[in-house]
């Protein structure tokens, strides 16, 4: 009797324990993040670091305005590229699409899902960098390829499954009676979507939405594949960018030679938790209020 | 009549032309890889490791690469699972209030959702502080913390579904917590449990971003867990960026080696949860 006693007195123990273990590894990781990122936050005022766009390391010239502006441009083409087309593709899935089709759909919608950042970004590097280099020609606008449209693209390709998959569980939450109850008054199926379906899950798709940004905000390495790496603000769509995840990733070999450097890139590093984790923390409230309302 | 018939089949052939769109980019990311990695990929790639003037153009392979990301991904799970497994347990109304509970899962969506760069970078922080060059258990610990949230998170979706019935029918036998959680919330979760593992593996194997500070990279399998260790995800990487054809090759060669293994645990983690579900009770 004692022996399970104890056995359930320490084994409750150490599962408390490794709770307290997950909440502090998220405060530990921004508090480090913040403590390395300070000396430069001391020095330069925060609207310059976020607003300058002069971007010259060794004479301790922090500007990540072009940063900023790569990693939105980015986000933005593939938001407006996935959007609509992940959002139509799973209003047809859930409303239209055959018991089974749907099921098939959302395993090969989970396994790519599961396909490496890199693999995009080699798929990028062999198809979407011709096919834009022959895009810009076309247009006149001569390009390597390499580029924020490139970036944007393979971007959208990487968040199609996040949002098809969200918008679909949201979709499947609706219960089957809203959905009799219109279409017995005689309407078509298209405007019992638009009346009932698109208008009870739109925290859904809002949530839906902020979960496929929050994935391409923090994306690296697919992004500094094809998007050019040039600490520039771009003027076209065909201009090589620079966003901030690429930023580390490509600059971390030097940062602890020039000073300051290493604050620069964790003070990057903190922004990109920071906007990410506050988006993501968003879209799950969101979503965790859906699941316990029944629908939204 | 006529124009809302109409709008009906606008919209119904936008949603099919849209989800045409989306499976054939998707099954276009498969078959790039497929297609170009395929005539690259012979027996010397995957057992040998780089020779002399190898990133030239020259004899060897990528086994370092596949036994590091191996390495890396399997001691990172190991590492996981010792964690992830209380955490998920520990989320139950026996373990801690509501409101705690509550909390812990925002604070694990918010590490969900951190980018694995900014896991990187922190993990590489904290090896320069404690003077730990990049090695096997640098890229562990880091992708430890990548992998640890995917399993938590995906576990106590299993673990939440068992009905509550089962639990009050073996308190009332007069079981304690532990006794409870392992005789019946582990066994009734256990294909969740494996799925979440696996999940997280694949996530694991495949993350570039994190390794890049912390693993490092060589032409070596390592010895020890200090040693510095080559990765699937990063030979793709640097290969790509090199001019010469031949090492081009190579890197859709490792790509393909790291599709393949990421399909096979997809695979084998379905396999194995349909299996598993047969002694479950709903």
């Amino acid at each position: 009797m004692d022996l399970r006693k104890f056995k359930d007195t320490f084994s409750t123990l150490s599962i408390r324990l490794s709770l307290v273990f997950v909440n502090t590894l998220a405060f530990v990781i921004a508090i480090i993040l913040y403590i390395k990122a300070k000396p430069i936050l001391v020095k330069v005022s925060l609207s310059h670091l976020l607003f300058s766009t002069s971007w010259h390391p060794i004479r301790g010239d922090f500007g990540f305005f072009p940063f900023i502006i790569g990693t939105l441009g980015v986000t933005a083409i593939a938001m407006i590229l996935a959007v609509p087309v992940c959002l139509l593709s799973a209003i047809y899935l859930s409303e239209y699409a055959h018991k089974r089709f749907r099921a098939f759909v959302r395993l090969v919608v989970d396994i790519l899902a599961g396909i490496p950042s890199v693999i995009y970004g080699l798929c990028g590097v062999i198809a979407i960098v011709p096919l834009v280099r022959f895009l810009g020609q076309a247009i006149g606008s001569p390009t390597t390829g390499y580029s924020l449209l490139a970036g944007g693209i393979i971007l959208a390709i990487m968040v199609a499954p996040v949002i098809i998959s969200v918008a679909l569980e949201v979709f499947r939450t609706i219960p089957q009676a809203a959905r009799e109850n219109s279409l017995a008054l005689g309407i078509t199926t298209w405007e019992m979507i638009k009346h009932v379906i698109l208008r009870s899950s739109l925290h859904g798709i809002i949530a839906a939405i902020v979960l496929g940004f929050a994935r391409a905000f923090g994306e690296t390495i697919a992004v500094l594949m094809v998007v050019g790496n040039v600490a520039k603000i771009p003027d076209s769509f065909f201009a090589p960018a620079y966003p901030l995840p690429a930023l580390i990733a490509n600059n971390y070999g030097e940062m602890m030679s020039i000073p300051l450097y290493d604050s620069a890139l964790m003070f990057s590093a903190l922004l990109l938790m920071l906007v990410v984790g506050g988006f993501s923390l968003a879209a799950h409230i969101i979503l965790l209020r859906i699941e316990r309302r029944g629908y939204a | 009549m006529r124009a809302r018939r109409i709008e009906e089949t606008i919209f119904k052939g936008l949603m099919l032309a849209s989800l045409v769109l989306v499976l054939i980019m998707l099954a276009g990311i498969i078959v790039i890889t497929v297609y170009k990695g395929a005539p690259a990929l012979t027996l010397s790639m995957l057992v040998e490791t780089p020779k002399g003037g190898y990133y030239l153009g020259k004899e060897g392979g990528i086994a370092n690469a596949i036994v590091g990301s191996l390495l890396l991904a399997l001691g990172a799970s190991f590492c996981s699972i010792l964690i992830a497994i209380p955490v998920a347990f520990g989320l139950q109304k026996e373990y801690t209030s509501w409101r705690y509970a509550g909390f812990t899962k925002l604070v694990l969506d918010v590490l969900w959702g951190t980018p694995s760069i900014v896991y990187g970078a922190f993990g590489f922080v904290v090896m320069v502080y404690f003077g730990l060059r990049a090695s096997l258990l640098g890229g562990i610990i880091v992708l430890t913390l990548l992998m640890l949230p995917i399993m938590v998170r995906s576990m106590e979706e299993i673990i939440r579904t068992i009905p509550l019935e089962l639990k009050e029918i073996s308190y009332a036998m007069g079981t304690t917590k532990i006794e409870t959680t392992l005789a019946v919330v582990l066994r009734q979760a256990l294909p969740g449990i494996v799925t979440a593992v696996l999940l997280a593996f694949g996530r694991g194997i495949g993350d570039a971003a994190s390794i890049l500070f912390t693993a490092g990279y060589t032409d070596f399998i390592p010895r020890s867990i200090f040693d510095p260790v080559a990765s699937l995800p990063l030979a793709v990487f640097f290969q790509i960026g090199t001019p010469i054809p031949e090492v081009q090759e190579r890197a859709y060669a490792s790509a393909l080696v790291l599709l393949l293994i990421v399909l096979c645990v997809s695979l084998i983690s379905r396999i194995l949860s349909h299996r598993f579900s047969k002694n479950i009770v709903r």
